[in-house]
């Protein structure tokens, strides 16, 4: 037995994965929630959104890099990420003025928002694909590595390594910074109460002199910056590319509902449960079973749950379980 | 103009399009559009019958697509009795304790008296169970795809005819949508677009992975064909047929391809108009009214004694049905399974938009729909870098702007088929030939 080694393979090859994944979906779920909230309806483009985003932050790196600037051991990317924030603000506030709000005057049905929603994610996942192609980008930079397994196994003796990549790093900090920053946002800000004023009672808000327009403006600028953030990180962690992009929707949806939708503080929760029961289920555990277990009952297959390629079927079985069993997720969220 | 001037008018629009493309490109590829055209008028029949009767938001289409693909493949392909007898008892009965473990665990859940007692024990069953399962499973599985993994390493189907494949596709596609509906269709609206959406991706999933049912992403290919359908070498070599066509001033390696179109076309106008008579008389049938009050006041129809989750079920499995039937007459056109070709784009969002256009709750307008959108599907990709060297005209011609121009003209189909679709949504939101 050895727990050290075992805890080391684990943490390498699980955990600091699944925070990085978990953290980037919950970024992602947070702009589902609050568009839920908000705009009460499930934003199917969500995914192409991010990707546009992300094309944007993409191209900025790269005028950037020809230029020759670059943040030294930080990926070029955080520079650019604001220009990419900017970018989607601008698409989505242009989006909603042209497509959303002419159905929120008629007060339309939730569903026939959904399916908008689908018209405007096909039309953004063909100009994504228009202007920067179908195939993988790699637009990481910079340190690949805070630690890498080399180091740490010499720092520590140990014989498992313990790599930690800048961009797991990075991802991790930005996380949380920009989660405190919309946190305080909403509950200690003038629009941010009245945001949530807005999602609580619709009309009592409207009662209380709130601008509904305004509230939506607000709401759609802070899913702009959200998800611009989670699919640079994401691209950052893996790699940049429109279908993978679109497939984040479920997960994403999965983390939000889990967590109970409406409920930012869920969003976030959900995200880590999704991203680590997806590890933990697709993860081959026999190198960390090796080190616990006495040597004649070591495994002798790679004792992987599912095979990887199942990762969504993790998220959709979660997904299901909790809706039959909390319908309004972990944290009370809309039921409605 | 009455309405059937006007629906006249737009089916002579289709058919004029078809012919104009015949005409100026190529017959093949005029009666290609027509054939894919009629599969996906049968797709958004299906569609209709969930959205445009009852209201079920269902953007899982391309998963029951996919299943009926599945299910060419199962009951048409000639067996592989090797593989069968390596390990195909053994899967089967693998996958029967699999299933057993799931109603074990269901019954405990219903049986016992809720409490921490019953979830251990219903976790205990389901983990224990799933380590049972892999452990028969696996082994078996390992045989399977042992046996001439090169050119089988599957069990093959059973060599029934194809054309008994299509309803059998369509009963398998109802299976897989009564386990979903079952699960979801209690849930609120947009759930089940979300469960939808991840069944279809998961179904794709297990079609790419498992290599023991239909080969995976190595593809099967050589499905059987229909009996009234040859193959194009044998008409070549008939010196009937070369002689026929001969006459009329023909080509024979055009002529045979052109036939085995013309015989797909026929089998599959049948299809569509028995489903079409099928669907309309339901529309006019007090089910039919009573499934669109349902859809406009649910409570009302509840107050009324109706059992709307019921006929949710029912009216989720019918349309599902006829997506898998749709999708194993697909697959028995292309003559292959290719797993990886299934994308959410074109297999789901693209339906919609066809139902959406051609008016949803209308039947008619679902068939319209169907050959309109895929007309335009196919020509646009074609149009789209037409268009872009005609725009790009003026500039060098290494420029690398007009180079990347000219080279992502193809996903242009996307941005135009969301754009018809947003504008369809708002301007004419009741389609082409609106609901009566």
């Amino acid at each position: 037995m050895d727990f050290l080694n075992a805890l080391v393979a684990l943490s390498n090859y699980v955990l600091i994965p699944a925070i990085a994944y978990g953290s980037q979906l919950a970024l992602g779920a947070l702009g589902v929630t609050l568009i839920y909230g908000i705009l009460r309806f499930s934003n199917f483009a969500h995914g192409d959104t991010m990707a546009f985003g992300t094309m944007v932050t993409i191209l900025f790196t790269w005028w950037f890099q020809s230029m020759g600037i670059n943040l030294g051991p930080l990926p070029t990317a955080l520079l650019a990420l604001p220009f990419g924030i900017l970018g989607t603000m601008i698409l989505v506030l242009v989006t909603d003025r042209m497509v959303y709000r002419f159905y929120r005057k008629q007060k339309a049905a939730p569903v026939i928002f959904v399916m908008v929603s689908l018209g405007v994610m096909f039309i953004l996942n063909g100009l994504v694909r228009f202007i920067i192609g179908p195939g993988d980008q790699r637009f990481a930079d910079g340190e690949r590595f805070i630690m890498t397994a080399r180091e740490f196994k010499h720092m520590t003796g140990l014989k498992e390594g313990l790599a930690l990549k800048t961009t797991q790093g990075i991802t991790v900090v930005t996380a949380v910074l920009v989660v405190i920053a919309l946190f305080w946002f909403l509950n200690r800000t003038r629009t941010g109460k009245s945001m949530r004023a807005f999602s609580d009672n619709e009309d009592l808000a409207l009662l209380s002199g709130i601008n509904p327009e305004r509230v939506v403006v607000y709401t759609w600028m802070i899913v702009a910056a959200l998800i611009t953030i989670a699919g640079v990180l994401y691209g950052l962690d893996k790699s940049f590319k429109p279908f993978t992009y679109f497939q984040l929707l479920l997960p994403i949806f999965a983390s939000a509902i889990v967590g109970g939708l409406g409920n930012p503080v869920g969003a976030i929760a959900g995200g880590f449960v999704i991203a680590f029961s997806e590890m933990t289920i697709t993860y081959a555990w026999k190198k960390v079973l090796v080190y616990l277990m006495p040597e004649n009952l070591e495994p002798s297959g790679l004792v992987q749950l599912l095979s990887t390629d199942y990762k969504f079927a993790v998220s959709f079985v979660i997904l299901i379980i909790v809706l039959l069993f909390r319908p309004t997720g972990l944290f009370k969220g809309k039921s409605v | 103009m009455s309405d059937t001037v006007k629906n006249t008018g737009l089916f002579a629009l289709v058919a004029v399009l078809i012919i104009w493309t015949g005409y100026a490109e190529s017959w093949n590829l005029a009666l290609q559009i027509l054939n894919m055209g009629l599969i996906s008028a049968i797709m958004a029949l299906g569609v209709n019958l969930q959205w445009g009767f009852a209201g079920l938001f269902n953007v899982g289409v391309m998963g029951f697509v996919a299943v009926g693909g599945l299910a060419a493949v199962l009951f048409s392909m000639p067996p592989v009795p090797e593989a069968f007898w390596a390990g195909g008892p053994r899967a089967l009965g693998s996958l029967v304790v699999g299933a057993g473990v799931i109603v074990a665990a269901v019954m405990v859940m219903k049986k016992m008296a809720a409490g921490r007692k019953r979830n251990l024990l219903v976790v205990a069953v389901l983990v224990g169970g799933f380590f049972l399962f892999r452990a028969l499973f696996d082994p078996a599985v390992d045989a399977i795809e042992a046996v001439n993994s090169a050119s089988t390493g599957y069990m093959g189907g059973l060599g029934l005819p194809v054309i008994l494949a299509w309803p059998l596709g369509g009963v398998l596609a109802a299976g897989v949508a009564w386990v979903i509906g079952k699960t979801a269709l209690g849930l609120r609206s947009d759930y089940l677009a979300i469960a939808t959406l991840g069944i279809a991706e998961i179904i794709i999933a297990v079609m790419k992975n498992e290599d023991w049912l239909a080969r995976g992403v190595k593809n099967v290919t050589g499905i059987p064909r229909p009996f009234i359908t040859p193959r194009e070498i044998d008409l070549q070599k008939d010196p009937g047929f070369v002689e026929t066509v001969t006459n009329l001033g023909l080509d024979p390696v055009t002529a045979s391809s052109l036939y085995v179109k013309l015989s797909y076309t026929l089998l599959f106008s049948v299809v569509l108009i028995i489903l079409f008579i099928l669907a309309q008389r339901a529309l006019k049938s007090p089910w039919g009214r009573m499934m669109r009050a349902i859809r406009d006041n649910e409570v009302a129809a509840m107050a009324m004694g109706k059992n709307v989750t019921k006929r949710h079920l029912q009216i989720f499995v019918l349309g599902s049905a006829i997506c898998g039937l749709a999708g194993a007459m697909m697959t028995t056109l292309d003559g292959q399974l290719t797993p990886g070709t299934y994308q959410p784009l074109r297999f789901t969002f693209l339906i919609w938009v066809m139902v959406i256009v051609g008016g949803s709750g209308s039947n008619l307008g679902a068939i319209l729909g169907g050959f309109l959108i895929y007309f335009f599907w196919i020509r646009v990709e074609q149009w789209g870098p037409d268009l872009m060297y005609f725009i790009t005209s003026g500039m060098a011609d290494d420029s690398p702007l007009k180079m990347h121009l000219i080279d992502s003209a193809a996903h242009m189909r996307l941005l135009t088929m969301g754009l018809i679709l947003l504008l369809v949504l708002r301007f004419s939101p009741r389609g082409l030939i609106p609901e009566k």
